[in-house]
């Protein structure tokens, strides 16, 4: 469709003083939804540049590593000796660290759409043919490989330190944490950032992570804490992940509570999200 | 007027409330492509609205509005229609020259980033972050980002605000080399010599209507003559506006309005021949037909 723009009488004096080519108005839609890798490597660069986001994300899981799980390297985790191909307390730290590092990046992009929403990132985003939901599914592209940066990391600080798995151990813990912290707290960031626009949001979920790690057994064996502290952390939404990512290591098996666990979260998560931006649309 | 092209907007009816707030109600404006058209009303007379609903920002309650014969979205996704707004938001921790790189790697078609930078005059803050620049700084990345384009229409609501005067004057000179290459304009602003000087045509809002629409020239034409106010109990609006050189009357209570082109006979007649007292005499400017037109009460 081509429309011929027609000068209007009070101005056809100054379009004979044009100089440079008409304004076209023969377009195209961009594919995709306006899916570019540019976006991707700007949102990319952006995570990479942050301290903060690399501090949580990538140092403080390596960090804590050293510090937790580094000295039980000769800890067996289970019945099998180390010296006969068991895993050690150290290997079941390293995958929770792992983890930790996936879902900080997870959480901090799910609530970084939200406060980028809160300041009118989104609404400038609307004066261009990028789809909202192809703007989400690009930043949780980001969040997820800079979680899977973080899993690499780790891992391979534990592979240097000596931690020895089987190939099907180092890639089915690596891949079944990542996809799962990605998935739940992707979603728990995007609900928190919702709940609490703005600058704040970013705060209060780092808060309540460290909170949920701990007491989900991250930093500290579930099964090492006080009866009624265990009843608890089997309800809590690090619990159900982080139990289905080292199943591999321990040997336990298929753990039905743990994925109806990681199930219901997610699904929590999920009502809550979209619960929210459909009250914070209103308000706006 | 020549051959009706698409028009550029087309809004008819245009309704939208907020709760029991009214915003507009029953806009019809149809821009022509080429043309530069102020968009003037005080604070609340749903300017921003009517614009958010020109962009599909903002569902119209009821009514249409058409871009190019497209829904807004539609124009949107083809780069056909850009904007500055006042409440666009920009990621402080991109660079100016990522953020039109980012912009850019959005649409299918775009001019090139060097070509905008250059354009909203930022070449020298093309590596700075959007955080350390300055609100008038921040404000030209927004009009080169809406550059990118190279939009058929521009839609910039207060474009100028947080510009100093240097700034204010090259962007203006920007959006008229635009415009001679065909590009349609439709501003808002509160600087009433902005309107004056770089408009075609003036659209007047007030309380969610258009209260006076027309060329820059017509508009002005209201601003001649001179406004005679004076008290005067029980005054007959329609004996005042039968008398000779007065164009308009308002009764306010006691308080009397003219528009006249001969303020010296008119004043002469009421404190002659009427209980006229407290006689005032202003000339007119835009403002005053500004405020006359968009204030409570006013016979058209």
């Amino acid at each position: 469709m081509t429309t011929p723009i027609v000068p209007t009488a009070v101005n056809a004096g100054q379009t004979e003083r044009a100089s440079a080519g008409r304004v076209q108005l023969d377009r195209r839609v961009p594919p995709l939804g306006g899916f570019t890798l540019t976006y991707l490597r700007i949102e990319l660069a952006r995570k990479l540049r942050n301290r903060r986001t690399l501090l949580f994300t990538l140092i403080f899981p390596v960090m804590m590593f050293f510090i937790v799980g580094y000295p039980m390297r000769d800890v067996p985790l289970t019945d099998t000796a180390i010296a006969d191909g068991g895993p050690s307390v150290a290997a079941f730290i390293m995958v929770s660290m792992a983890m930790y590092g996936a879902m900080m990046s997870a959480t901090q992009t799910g609530a970084s759409v939200a406060v980028e929403r809160a300041q009118g990132w989104s609404r400038q985003l609307r004066l261009t043919p990028l789809n909202p939901l192809v703007n989400v599914l690009i930043k949780m592209i980001a969040g997820m490989l800079l979680g899977l940066v973080a899993v690499a990391a780790t891992y391979l600080v534990g592979a240097i330190s000596g931690i020895q798995l089987s190939a099907a151990q180092w890639i089915s813990t690596g891949l079944v944490g990542w996809l799962l912290a990605s998935a739940v707290f992707t979603t728990l960031g995007l609900m928190v950032g919702y709940l609490v626009p703005g600058e704040n949001a970013a705060q209060v979920t780092s808060l309540a992570i460290v909170l949920l790690a701990f007491i989900g057994g991250l930093f500290y064996p579930v099964s090492s804490m006080p009866d009624f502290m265990q009843t608890i952390a089997a309800f809590t939404p690090v619990y159900g992940i982080s139990e289905l990512a080292r199943a591999p290591l321990t040997g336990a098996g298929f753990d039905l509570a743990a994925l109806t666990n990681a199930l219901v979260w997610f699904a929590v998560f999920l009502v809550g999200t979209v619960v929210f931006f459909r009250r914070d649309t209103k308000r706006v | 007027m020549t051959i009706p092209s698409i028009p550029a907007i087309h809004a008819t009816a245009l309704v939208k409330s907020f709760g029991d707030v009214r915003a507009v109600s029953g806009v019809d404006l149809t821009v022509q492509p080429g043309e530069i058209v102020a968009f003037l009303g005080p604070n609340g007379a749903g300017k921003t609205t009517t614009i958010d609903m020109m962009l599909g920002l903002t569902p119209p309650d009821g009514g249409d509005v058409k871009v190019f014969g497209l829904s807004p979205r539609a124009a949107i996704s083809r780069g056909l229609v850009s904007a500055v707004l006042q409440t666009g938001g920009l990621l402080k921790d991109l660079t100016v020259r990522e953020t039109l790189d980012l912009t850019a790697s959005l649409f299918a078609d775009t001019r090139p980033v060097a070509e905008v930078l250059d354009r909203a005059g930022i070449t020298d803050i093309a590596t700075r972050r959007v955080g350390l620049c300055s609100g008038g700084q921040q404000q030209r990345l927004r009009f080169a980002m809406a550059l990118l384009s190279d939009p058929g229409l521009l839609i910039l609501d207060e474009p100028t605000t947080g510009m100093d005067v240097e700034g204010r004057r090259a962007f203006w000179n920007a959006i008229r080399a635009d415009a001679d290459r065909g590009r349609t304009v439709l501003f808002a602003t509160h600087y009433l010599d902005e309107a004056d000087e770089y408009a075609d045509r003036i659209v007047l809002m007030s309380r969610g209507t258009i209260v006076a629409d027309g060329a820059t020239a017509e508009i002005k034409n209201l601003v001649s003559g001179r406004i005679v106010r004076a008290t005067l109990p029980d005054a007959d609006a329609s004996e005042l506006s039968a008398l000779p050189s007065v164009d308009d009357v308002s009764v306010q209570g006691d308080r009397v309005t003219l528009h006249t082109s001969d303020s010296d006979a008119l004043a002469r007649h009421l404190l002659t021949y009427t209980a006229a007292r407290d006689i005032e005499i202003t000339s007119q400017n835009l403002e005053s037909v500004f405020l006359a037109l968009t204030s409570e009460g006013v016979s058209a």
